[in-house]
């Protein structure tokens, strides 16, 4: 028999649909995978065999069909999921078992698709390399002792490994994309408010966007219509139509781009990049050009801004949701001896229960936002966060999507930018101009440099989702696929 | 110094803030209910307890309700405004920020006009905005409920996400010495407008309305002075109370060459003095900003219009109309408004009673009731229909004034219409001239000698006769008929 693990999304589905194999045999075949590899890569948190399993058996007793029925999948831990631990990697989380499910778990379990378990990130989603994670790093399949991208590194992980056919993460700054990246995984961030936020627990709110992760393109985009979608629960979601990315995805496959018009943005080019990924970069583009596609240098003078715009209101918004995690109601609580003011209490409560990083970013949060210091700091990073819409807006109107790499540099080895928060910060730095405009993004594995990922990133205007997958599919289908070393 | 003394020397600038409890069936945020007084913790949801992942979803029931509010009180409704996070710990609050306004608030720029004295005074809105309301916190085990000496303290969330409307006047200078009164009759009239339009109870003493006040003095040609804030008012008699002792206050320490402070003042009921409380010398950083969870409100104008064209009447327009109709004076207008009672009454009225009946059922014996049960008076259990129905029997001679009080507490008990209550306790005036003329003759038998002085002449002794009848008869006999026919039969009429 083949090995279930190596299998695409696409063709488990269809398996599982002709009842050559059972959800059942589908999901026990990750969960072994999962039991003889994560002790070296540690991608999951928590694993749900149970539960993963009465889902499995739901659909092999028919209850359940659908275009991903039976497919299992693994859920980054910063999303709520009824009776399973959800932490977001945070000790002030530790065993908390939420009472509800996100909207995107219920879209999930209504289409059959049983939960392996939660991955791990970054604390609360605050990182590029979870190595900030409270649990302990996971690592890059593709050399352990080097980090698998961030937040999302659990997530993308789990699929580099064989862990997972498909995982669900969050792109705040590039959380999906950037790990997606360093990992040779595909990963998506659609639209902000094409995906539902609740149940996601908050990072900073008007970025926050989750997203789906695969090994193709096509397996990413068949998550993205299972997942996407209008929720009344949460203001931010979009009431329309999910633009059709499993048709933009197999259409792309065909290979034809022409008439499709590439903006390469000028400002990303060159500096701060390894020659490795701008060479792997650019050889993507001629493939692409002899697909049909059009190259179009455009400018986008704001995005150099894109940076400290976003570590301005990234951590205000992150300072303002942080404030419920006071030892009042859940999660952890500390000092409470009965001879501690409340104030103590919360604060040895915070102290014991959030890392350094989370801590630093509530510091400069609660500072930019303070009075005195709004206008000069958030007020004006508000400005930027408009200009840079406008730069899409006008690159919008000259070309289809606009193209870069999805990070400056491979995977690196741990430790080696911990030390300098903006070293670490300069990983996001293609992917958070995105996030300040709200568009749709996708990385896609592009080549190596030095045996590691190198990751394409496609970016779309706003609610054109359909657009990136069929650009995605078709760079796909000329580069080929990558697979990291055997563990 | 008395206080005319103060105000012939300083001149008082007042303020008001008033926070305004929204009576939407489900919460601001998300959709528990708001029913008051359910057990702890029973009215809650992963969005009001502020779980992680869970999001507010804006109730439009209140965004409805705060511009009618808005209307009412005549002011502009923003095109476009958001919602904003103010941002601090408090332990009833699950978020640890207060969903609210600042800068962009859904209602700007109106007025209120109050009547003081025949005199009408403009009061200028500020704001009119949109916040939540917290949980509560209960302090067990010390002796006085509150948190010195307790061993533990508890939370309810049944409250924390509540609409509340916040409702901020402009400074008002230049009242004198009437700004007690006015700050009275501002806090009355807005009370009235809000229940005119259906969105709260407003009631003061259950804390679905409060106040706070800011009072500062100047002298005349200067600057404005420091403003204290005195917090949570809850009566009517207390705004105009908290007012004047704040004017006396602040006059005693400016007169010897002392400062006021910028503070927030606690109101005492007891005393009728206030009392300080946080010093505002620094100002507390509540970092706002724009929420991002909600998106912005954008309320269309169409709809806008069509709440403007449906306000009710306005109450003090109202009020002079039934004042007129009904024939009573303003103070007895004023304590059938202050009573809830205006529409009650309208209604009674409507359903074929007298006003002077309608009036004297509701603002007597069913606001005794309402006050013993500590219920509003519309839901002490009789309704217009009933009490217009009652006094017809009083009016058709069945029911006399003291059978009638009997049958309206088996209407508020739930037994009935009047009709049915009468029937069932058998209180219907005895009006069968056969009994009565029985129990005449038998209380004349049974007491000769007073039969025989008012045979002699003196009258005014009947009235032991008549007591007699009505004692055999349980108060049933029309005391009139009974006098009249005990005269005949003793040949004196």
């Amino acid at each position: 028999m083949t090995d279930l693990t190596r299998l695409s999304a696409a063709s488990l589905a269809s398996k599982i649909a002709s009842k050559e194999v059972s959800a059942v045999e589908v999901t026990t075949a990750h969960l072994d995978r999962i039991a003889a590899v994560d002790e070296r890569v540690h991608a999951f948190l928590h694993v749900d065999r149970e539960g993963a399993l009465a889902a499995a058996r739901k659909v092999d007793n028919g209850e359940i069909t659908g275009p991903l029925a039976g497919v299992p999948i693994a859920v980054k831990d910063v999303v709520t999921t009824k009776g399973v631990p959800t932490t977001a990697a945070s000790k002030i989380l530790e065993g908390w078992k939420p009472p509800y499910d996100a909207t995107i778990v219920e879209r999930l379990k209504q289409a059959g698709m049983p939960i392996l378990g939660k991955t791990n990130m970054d604390e609360f989603a605050m990182g590029s390399s979870t190595e900030y994670s409270a649990y302990g790093a996971t690592n890059n399949p593709w050399d352990l002792g080097r980090i698998p991208g961030g937040s999302g590194g659990g997530s993308s992980a789990a699929l580099a490994a064989f862990e997972a056919p498909l995982a669900i993460g969050t792109d705040t700054g590039g959380s999906i994309r950037q790990p997606g990246a360093v990992t040779g995984t595909v990963g998506a961030k659609p639209t902000y408010g094409g995906t539902s936020r609740y149940g996601l627990i908050a990072f900073s709110s008007s970025l926050d966007t989750p997203g789906p992760c695969g090994r193709t393109v096509e397996d990413t985009a068949l998550l993205h219509s299972v997942m996407a979608g209008y929720d009344p629960r949460d203001s931010t979601s979009i009431n329309a139509p999910v633009p059709d990315v499993v048709k933009a995805a197999r259409l792309g496959k065909n290979g034809d781009l022409s008439g499709v018009k590439l903006g390469v943005v000028k400002e990303f080019a060159g500096d701060g990049s390894e020659p490795g990924v701008l060479s792997s970069f650019h050889e993507s583009l001629e493939k692409l050009v002899k697909l049909g596609a059009e190259i179009v240098e455009v400018s986008c003078p704001n995005f150099q801004y894109a940076l400290p715009a976003y570590y301005l209101i990234a951590p205000s918004e992150a300072s303002s949701n942080l404030a419920r995690f006071d030892g009042v109601r859940y999660g952890l609580r500390e000092g409470d001896d009965g001879n501690r003011s409340l104030e103590e209490v919360m604060s040895l409560t915070r102290e014991a229960g959030f890392g350094a990083e989370v801590k630093r970013r509530i510091i400069i949060g609660t500072y930019a936002l303070s009075s005195g210091y709004y206008d000069a700091y958030y007020g004006q990073a508000q400005k930027v966060r408009t200009l840079i819409t406008r730069d899409f807006q006008s690159a919008f109107e000259r070309v289809d999507v606009l193209v870069s790499p999805t990070t400056p540099f491979v995977a690196f080895p741990f430790g080696s930018r911990t030390s300098d928060p903006y070293q670490m910060y300069l990983a996001d730095l293609f992917t958070i101009p995105t996030n300040l405009y709200g568009g749709p993004a996708i990385s896609v594995p592009c080549g190596l440099s030095e045996g590691l990922p190198v990751g394409f990133q496609i970016m779309a205007p706003t609610m054109a989702d359909d657009r990136m997958y069929r650009v995605a599919a078709a760079l796909e289908s000329a580069v080929g696929s990558f697979t990291p070393p055997e563990l | 110094m008395t206080y005319e003394e103060i105000l012939t020397k300083y001149e008082p600038v007042i303020g008001l803030e008033t926070h305004v409890e929204l009576g939407t069936r489900t919460k601001m945020f998300c959709g528990c209910k708001t029913d008051f007084g359910a057990e702890p913790n029973t009215q809650v949801c992963p969005v009001c307890l502020a779980l992680p992942g869970a999001l507010p979803v804006m109730n439009k029931a209140a965004i409805e309700a705060t511009i009618q509010i808005g209307l009412a009180l005549n002011c502009d409704i923003a095109e476009w405004c958001r919602m904003a996070r103010k941002n601090y710990f408090y332990p009833d609050m699950p978020k640890n920020f207060q969903t609210s306004q600042y800068d962009e608030p859904l209602c700007v720029d109106g007025y209120v006009d109050v009547e003081v004295d025949g005199v009408t005074h403009r009061i200028g809105i500020e704001r009119v905005h949109i916040e939540e309301d917290t949980g509560k916190t209960l302090h067990v085990g010390g002796a006085t409920g509150r948190i010195h000496g307790a061993t533990e303290s508890l939370v309810d969330y049944n409250r924390a996400g509540i609409p509340l409307v916040e409702i901020v006047t402009k400074p008002v200078p230049g009242l004198g010495a009437l700004a007690p009164e006015i700050a009275k009759a501002y806090v009355a009239e807005l009370r009235d407008i809000v229940r005119s339009l259906g969105v709260s109870d407003v009631r003061m003493e259950q804390g679905s309305m409060r106040c706070d006040v800011n009072t500062s003095l100047n002298l005349p040609g200067e600057e404005w002075g420091t403003r204290t804030e005195t917090k949570n008012v809850n009566s009517l008699r207390s705004v105009e109370r908290a007012v004047r002792s704040e004017i006396i206050r602040q006059a005693g320490i400016l007169d010897e060459g002392g400062k006021i402070f910028q503070e927030t003042r606690h109101f005492q009921e007891t005393t009728g003095d206030t009392r300080p409380g946080r010093s505002k010398e620094t100002a507390t950083d509540y970092r706002y900003f724009p929420e991002p969870d909600l998106v912005p409100i954008a309320p269309d104008r169409a709809w806008v219009a069509a709440l403007k064209e449906a306000l009710p009447e306005k109450p003090s327009v109202k009020r002079a109309r039934l004042r007129e109709d009904w024939g009573i004076s303003e103070i007895d207008m004023q304590s059938v408004a202050n009573a809830g009672a205006v529409e009650l009454i309208e209604e009674t009225i409507a359903a074929g009673a007298s006003p002077a009946g309608a009036r004297k059922w509701w603002m007597g014996e069913l606001a005794r009731r309402a006050n013993e049960l500590d219920v509003e008076l519309a839901a002490v259990g009789a309704t217009p229909a009933q009490v217009a129905a009652l006094q017809k029997l009083v009016d058709d001679g069945k029911l006399n004034d003291k059978l009638a009080r009997q049958v309206l507490e088996g209407v508020v008990a739930g037994e009935g219409d009047p009709a049915e209550v009468m029937a069932a306790r058998g209180l219907e005036v005895v009006s069968d001239t056969g009994a009565l003329t029985k129990a005449v003759d038998d209380a004349i038998a049974a007491n000769p000698d007073i039969a025989a002085k008012i045979r002699d002449g003196k009258v005014a002794a009947a009235g032991a006769l008549v007591g007699a009848v009505m004692k055999t008869t349980r108060g049933q006999a029309d005391a009139k008929a009974v006098r009249e026919l005990l005269l005949e039969r003793l040949g004196v009429s």
